[in-house]
């Protein structure tokens, strides 16, 4: 599936949802699923620092495609975390570096990505896009 | 004096009538910064409809109508702090710039290796970086006043801090994240006994009542307008005048000169040689609007009523399971702060707000109180004179909501 297949199936899926508790109890769900970056993985310098909760992010090279697992101290942004993962991993570094995320604003939820909400999402996109950059240079 | 009823108050503030995510708004952010009622939205307004021209320059009319409206505003605020003189009352950006504007034109001028700044642990960053810098360069020691586990300053160890060497003592009257409402009187005093300086600052102080410059015998007192109900991008810095006639300008440009030669410039008198450039006349001149609301106000009346918000928050927010308050000094203002044991302090903010309350979380630039605490940062609510117990029973529903969705 493409980085755009991905997104669409998500905004679909956020398309259910008739009000704003449904779709945070699912973010919520989601975030307790996320699977945990591997505590090895959980250091000072994979941490992005937000002003409201911490980000951890790792990247690794698999068949010439990334794969991130990422964590976070908080639920909400771990849920929307791992809708960001769920579209871009297991994507060529090309794929990511071109990517754009239009799904965060189709399924509402923008104003966590906007830098006055400093909790570490904003660098977080930056971050991944700078893994595929550097991936890229060694495919 | 009017009898206080928190109704007929809240008529003032137009915003309080809104509606945020489908909801009657909560603002319990009022430490962050203070709604405004019409008056001072009105003055705002009628300068830019009816007076708008740069001040202390321009012979015609308009000129001099803006200028008047302007220094009328400094004689208000003047009054309203109880300082001696008009000049003692500089316009700033806001309280972050107070401060700057005292650590560097002060600082350099005074402080000397081995010098020693005092500041307390429970200081907003913006009291604590500026003299890092200025103790940086001048090759000066920062020291820190510890505070106990109720949130209160350890007054032991400062008066163990002070020594001849103490050449300022820089703390926070109100703490914005705790609520404590610190002894500054006292802690001057020490202060000027060790024959250093104070500075004060006073952002929270000024929501909760008028601070006597006077009185407290501060040197420095620094507070920005949007806390107390006036408009942003305005702030006062309160010297005594000999402390800012013996120090340097700040900033050079227009207005702080009285004659300029590419050979020599002379600088102009207090407070002008302080204020540099085209201020914030809109803000200035809406000052005078916030001072006469607030001093229409009965104030005996708002104390009781936000203590009783306090003590009512504090009870309800401890029946809730897993939460705990940070700060309990026995002096606090209308602030406070808490964590939920397994709750994310982001996360719930995130849902209240989908409840059209607006409280605060996070460290509240104050990082080295949340390591003092262990923890990364607090919930906050923080009340102002028109919040209501109804607005707390809205939070606390609100947060037993949230936290059986997140936990």
């Amino acid at each position: 599936m493409t980085i755009n297949e991905r997104q669409d199936e998500v905004i679909e899926e956020f398309e259910m949802f008739e009000d704003w508790m449904d779709k945070y109890e699912y973010l919520i769900s989601l975030g307790k699923e996320l699977p945990l970056i591997e505590e090895a993985k959980k250091i000072e310098e994979n941490i992005i620092k937000g002003c409201q909760s911490r980000v951890w992010l790792a990247a690794d090279m698999n068949d010439s495609k990334i794969q991130f697992t990422a964590d976070s101290d908080a639920i909400i942004t771990k849920g929307i975390i791992s809708l960001m993962i769920r579209v871009l991993t297991d994507s060529s570094p090309k794929e990511i570096m071109k990517s754009e995320l239009y799904f965060i604003d189709k399924v509402g939820l923008k104003e966590h990505l906007s830098p006055t909400r400093s909790n570490g999402l904003v660098s977080m996109v930056k971050q991944m896009k700078m893994y595929a950059i550097a991936y890229s240079s060694k495919v | 004096m009017k009898k206080f009823n928190v109704n007929d108050i809240r008529k003032d503030f137009p915003i309080l009538s809104r509606e945020v995510n489908g909801k009657p708004l909560v603002y319990l952010d009022n430490g962050a910064t203070s709604q405004k009622p019409q008056v001072v939205i009105d003055a705002i307004n009628s300068y830019y409809s009816h007076d708008n021209a740069n001040i202390h320059r321009g012979v015609h009319t308009l000129s001099q109508v803006a200028t008047t409206a302007y220094e009328e505003a400094r004689k208000k605020i003047q009054h309203w702090i109880n300082a001696e003189l008009s000049e003692e009352v500089l316009f700033t950006k806001g309280t972050t710039d107070g401060v700057n504007i005292i650590s560097n034109a002060w600082g350099r001028f005074h402080l000397q290796k081995g010098d020693e700044v005092i500041i307390t642990e429970m200081e907003h960053h913006s009291n604590i970086v500026p003299w890092q810098m200025i103790c940086d360069e001048r090759q000066a020691k920062l020291k820190v006043i510890p505070v106990n586990d109720a949130g209160e300053l350890q007054m032991k160890e400062y008066k163990k801090m002070l020594s001849a060497k103490t050449k300022m003592v820089a703390l926070v009257h109100i703490s914005n994240t705790l609520g404590t409402i610190n002894p500054v009187k006292e802690i001057i005093k020490l202060a000027h006994e060790a024959g250093a300086k104070a500075l004060v600052d006073g952002a929270q102080q000024v929501a909760h009542a008028a601070p006597n410059v006077r009185d407290l015998n501060a040197d420095f007192y620094v507070f920005g307008l949007h806390k107390m109900f006036g408009p942003t991008g305005v702030g006062i810095l309160y010297g005594k005048k000999e402390l800012l006639d013996e120090i340097p300008p700040y900033q050079g440009g227009g207005d702080m000169i009285k004659t300029v030669t590419f050979e020599k410039t002379t600088y102009n008198e207090l407070p002008h040689k302080f204020e540099a450039g085209t201020p914030n006349i809109s803000a200035g001149i809406a000052t005078a609007a916030a001072v006469d609301y607030i001093a229409s106000l009965n104030w005996d009346e708002i104390h009781v009523h936000e203590q009783e918000l306090l003590n009512y928050a504090t009870t309800e927010l401890k029946k809730i399971k897993g939460l705990k308050i940070i700060g309990e000094a026995s002096e606090k203002a209308s602030v406070v702060s808490f964590i939920v044991q397994g709750v994310h302090a982001y996360d719930l903010g995130v849902i209240v707000d989908k409840m059209g309350i607006a409280v605060r979380t996070g460290h509240h630039c104050t990082q080295p109180l949340m390591n003092r605490f262990g923890i990364q940062g607090t919930i906050r609510a923080s009340f102002a004179f028109y919040n209501t117990k109804e607005e707390v029973d809205v939070l606390i529903a609100a947060l037993n909501r949230a936290i059986k969705m997140l936990v």
